[in-house]
């Protein structure tokens, strides 16, 4: 199967995870009063493995991923335990936390112009990531900068690496930004939005370079996007939030397959996709938005949007377990999971 | 449960109206309540000096010359003509309000204008940018002189000399802030369906524009306050007898080492008048910083 | 064909703003009542193709005739009269409504520009309708825009473009800046009014997949040139041009098992600039089958199936160029 070739490492409980994370909350302080933005969300990160991470604006996924590696202001108050290769990172240190971030864990971000310094050449910038983390030598940095480049697929490296930032198209100075996000090795890479910014024809040349990264040099990554089309090409696992709150967690091929939680099947079918909805189909809407929490209810957070919910979804939360006994490595927070596989994709396939 | 908002399409938003978001931001800024209380304890005090000071500004008492405050009848003393220093401060305060305000309205009515022309018509940027430049760099004080000379020396004058010395500032943060509104989509909207300048200008332009000027304007009346300090202090503003903060701190000095609190005071008035718009205005800043919202 | 039966035809358009060359040479015709999606990526003038159709700017030549009549050169005077016949509706939901108006007033705005003179009630009554059709209630009228989520200020925005009843509807990229569960419902929106109304549409997009919904035809624009045109079906189901058979390949499909298994035609990342636009063909410098003809001669429009493409490897017979052949592994590494 081709697929196999391309998930990679396909089972990932065997292992031991480079990424812990164990019910970690965030709340913000805000003039109008405490606002919860994530609750108790766990999640592994095995060696090797992309987990991407998916919802609508306001989820929480970016909040929860900026928590990881403690890159939140001080409004937030972050609690839960997120531990990388063993170590607690939530309530460490700034200056420890400061060594961790671009050597072990590592990110980039939606926008790579304002992440990027104007007036140094690229070649620079990597050059000092590595000399400050790995005291390289300016020479050995600078060379090292080149191999860098080559391996996030930039062109003619040895010359790309005295551009300056504005020299670049928009997917160039994403790939620099991936270069130094991995010049020092990180077992972790934390990709916000990587390619929500750029066109689609390149944005599938940044998630082949994150893929490679995978391949060559082990990295784990976790992806936050809201392009499920994206987790469709690159995640291994996936993690469905909504307002706060993890409310599935499958392995891809599952959770697109048979999505249980009723907001992973909306926004399944929400998602306009060329060639599999026929020309005059409507698009599933969910009607509705996510909501914006002071304190976190006893209750589906999402029974008001959704289809199906009575008024159990309203009295108690529902716990986040393995739906189908046969799979438990797909669990799902839903008193009234989906029924039936979604349909549809086996109609277009066929 | 505990939803704080929820805007769906049935269900209207309990959203907060902007003007009470903005005094709900100030009321919370202790700094901005602070000089809040002082800026309309002033205004009061100003508008109502001639009835509140005790003796009439021009009374003098060449029996009670240079007493210290705390002198029974005269709480802040008296100066070299025996002059109540309180009653004089009190409507020396009036004074220069009144110069700051006309000082402000005068830059506002003529830059507001200008500044929107020339953020908004290319063609006029050129011009007034020049004429701004123009403005900038002539030296306030002899604009005033200048003043002072053709026209005599006046409460007007000197406020006129201090507005125009301001319409710079205002131009150039009314045109920063056209150009930025001039590019918005609901601009483009209005003019595809058929929206004069004026129009434009009007409806969408200057409402958005107002924040800004209002800063702006917060900004400018300490500025103001202190610019007729200095043009009384040096005889260009308001004449003696009639007092104003800056008159009762040029004639002080002569006597500073005799009668010191008969320069401090009205010093230390200005300065916290001065103090308590600074303070207000970047409150007033920050309250409207759309920016603020985010949590 | 009448030209009165076109809600708009574009004849050689050209928009050069100094040495940019955005828009350079776009021909294109919308029937009554139809809706055409122009797509292309950022840096494709598709956004200045629509704002030289409402007359934002004027363009540097060519033609733009709106239900018939020539406005490429009309002065914002001359203008008017056309105004209600054509509408935009923008990205951006929150810079695209007056933030100091009320939802009612901005949706008032084009009937009190209009030289139709409406009283006031019937004014808040067609509103009051407005809204109604797009989906909201009346009272939204009395809200300010920041009230309102990002879907219900795009309904806003889309209720003000209609209540002038205009032919022609330009839609910027309306749903971009969305969520993808209110990106749909705006989708079906704008579909069920198009299908009631029967406005004609001019709906510009980066993202292929919102238009099949929507489009009847479709325009795809690189740099500036349209490279590919016709009809719904022909381009999802026979892209000619490479540039369209890349968009296609490079958008993801939520669908793990059809995503692995699809063969990806990666492109180069850089963009020649505007500025300085290659020779011959435009696409050359990013096609993985360019060969030494697309530099020196500039593709001719062939007639393919019912569209054009502009690319020396078409056949008007159906001989059509597959990128996927390609070996594209070069422009990678």
């Amino acid at each position: 199967m081709t697929t196999a070739e391309r998930t990679g490492t396909p089972s990932s409980a065997v292992e031991a995870p480079v990424l812990e994370v164990r019910d970690l909350s965030v709340a913000f302080r805000t003039e109008g009063g405490t606002v919860s933005a994530v609750d108790r969300v766990s999640l592994d990160l095995a060696p090797g493995e992309i987990v991407g991470m998916v919802g609508e604006s306001g989820c929480g996924k970016s909040v929860t991923a900026m928590s990881i590696a403690g890159l939140l202001p001080g409004s937030a108050r972050v609690t839960g335990s997120v531990r990388l290769q063993g170590t607690e990172l939530v309530g460490t240190r700034e200056s420890v936390l400061r060594r961790v971030r671009g050597k072990e864990i590592a990110y980039i971000f939606q926008e790579p112009m304002t992440s990027l310094n104007p007036v140094l050449t690229v070649g620079r910038q990597i050059g000092e990531v590595l000399q400050v983390h790995e005291r390289m030598s300016g020479r050995a940095a600078r060379a090292r900068a080149v191999e860098l480049l080559s391996l996030v697929g930039i062109p003619s490296a040895a010359t790309r690496v005295d551009n300056y930032p504005h020299q670049l198209s928009g997917g160039m100075r994403q790939r620099v930004m991936i270069a130094m996000a991995v010049a020092c090795g990180p077992k972790v890479l934390v990709a916000d939005e990587p390619t929500t910014a750029l066109d689609v024809t390149v944005q599938a040349g940044i998630l082949q370079v994150l893929r490679d990264l995978r391949d060559r040099l082990g990295t784990s990554i976790l992806i936050i996007t809201h392009d499920l089309g994206v987790i469709a090409d690159v995640a291994d696992r996936v993690v469905v939030m909504y307002a706060g709150r993890v409310v599935e967690r499958a392995p891809v091929t599952d959770l697109f397959a048979f999505p249980y939680h009723q907001y992973t099947a909306g926004l399944l079918s929400a998602s306009p996709t060329p060639g599999v909805h026929a020309g005059t189909q409507r698009l599933q809407e969910i009607p509705g938005l996510v909501p914006v929490l002071s304190t976190q209810p006893d209750a589906c957070t999402f029974a008001d949007r959704c289809p199906a919910a009575d008024a159990r979804c309203r009295e108690a939360a529902p716990p986040l377990e393995a739906v189908r006994p046969a799979i438990n490595d797909h669990v799902a927070a839903c008193w009234h999971p989906c029924p039936a596989p979604r349909t549809h994709v086996e109609e277009a396939t066929a | 449960m505990t939803v704080l908002t929820v805007p769906t399409v049935d269900a209207a938003p309990a959203g907060l109206s902007r003007r009470t978001r903005v005094l709900r931001r100030l009321r919370r800024n202790p700094l901005a309540v602070v000089s809040f209380v002082v800026l309309a304890l002033a205004a009061i005090i100003a508008v109502l000096s001639p009835w509140l000071a005790p003796y009439a500004v021009e009374q003098t008492d060449f029996g009670h010359t240079f007493a210290a405050p705390g002198t029974p009848g005269h709480v802040l003393g008296t100066d070299d003509l025996g002059r109540d220093v309180l009653s004089r401060i009190m409507l020396g305060a009036r004074a220069s309000l009144q110069v700051a305000i006309l000082a402000v309205a005068t830059s506002l009515v003529i830059g507001v204008p200008l500044g929107l022309a020339a953020g908004y018509f290319r063609a006029w940027d050129a011009v007034i940018s020049r004429f701004t430049d123009l403005l900038l760099a002539f030296p306030f004080l002899i604009m005033a002189v200048g003043l002072a000379a053709i026209r005599g020396a006046s409460l007007t004058n000197a406020a006129v000399a201090v507005g125009i010395a301001q319409i710079p500032g205002v131009i150039r943060v009314v045109r920063s802030d056209t150009l930025r509104l001039k590019s918005l989509d609901f601009v483009a909207a209005a003019v595809v369906d058929g929206a004069s300048d004026l129009w434009v200008l009007a409806r969408h332009i200057l409402p958005n524009a107002t924040s800004v000027i209002l800063v702006q304007a917060t900004v400018a009346i300490p500025v103001a306050i202190l610019g007729e300090a200095v043009l009384s202090f040096l005889g260009l503003g308001i004449q003696p007898p009639a007092p104003s903060l800056g008159t009762m701190l040029a004639t002080a000095q002569q006597f500073a080492a005799r009668a010191p609190w008969a320069a401090v005071l009205p010093g230390v008035v200005i300065m916290g008048l001065a103090l308590a718009f600074n303070v207000f205005g970047d409150a007033l800043r920050d309250a409207l910083d759309p920016k603020g919202d985010r949590r | 064909m009448t030209p009165q039966e076109n809600a708009l035809e574009l004849e050689d358009l050209v928009m050069h703003f100094g040495p940019v060359r955005a828009v350079d040479g776009v021909s294109l015709t919308i029937p009554r009542g139809r809706v055409t999606a122009l797509v292309g990526e950022s840096g494709s003038g598709k956004s200045t193709v629509g704002r030289c159709v409402v007359r934002l700017v004027e363009p540097t030549s060519g033609v733009v005739r709106i239900a018939g009549a020539d406005v490429t050169h009309l002065s914002r005077r001359q203008l008017r009269r056309h105004r209600s016949d054509v509408s935009i509706v923008f990205q951006d939901p929150a810079g695209s409504l007056n933030p100091r108006m009320l939802v009612g007033d901005i949706v008032a705005e084009p009937l009190r520009l209009s030289r139709r003179r409406l009283s006031r009630r019937d004014r808040e009554a067609r509103v009051a309708a407005e809204l109604g059709r797009v989906g909201l209630r009346a009272e939204v009228a009395r809200r300010y825009p920041h009230e309102l989520s990002g879907g219900q200020r795009q309904r806003v925005s889309i209720a003000r473009a209609l209540i002038s009843e205009p032919m022609l509807l330009i839609a910027d990229e309306p749903t971009s800046a969305l969520d993808v569960s209110v990106q749909a419902s705006v989708l079906n929106l704008l579909a069920d009014l198009q299908r009631d109304i029967g406005f004609a549409c001019l709906f510009i997009t980066h993202d292929l997949s919102a238009v099949e919904y929507l489009a009847d035809d479709i325009a795809v624009m690189y740099l500036g040139q349209l490279v590919e045109k016709g009809s719904r079906e022909q381009i999802f189901a026979r892209p000619a041009h490479p540039y369209t058979q890349a968009l296609l390949s490079a958008a993801p499909v939520a669908d793990p098992e059809r995503q692995r298994q699809r063969q990806q035609v990666l492109l180069g990342d850089d963009l020649p600039s505007a500025l300085d636009p290659p020779s011959g063909c435009r696409f050359r410098t990013r096609c993985p089958l360019a060969f030494d003809r697309c530099a020196t001669e500039v593709p001719a429009q062939i007639e393919f199936g019912d569209g054009v493409a502009a690319c020396h490897l078409v056949q008007p017979d159906g001989t059509r160029p597959d990128v996927r052949a390609a070996e594209t592994n070069e422009v990678l590494s």
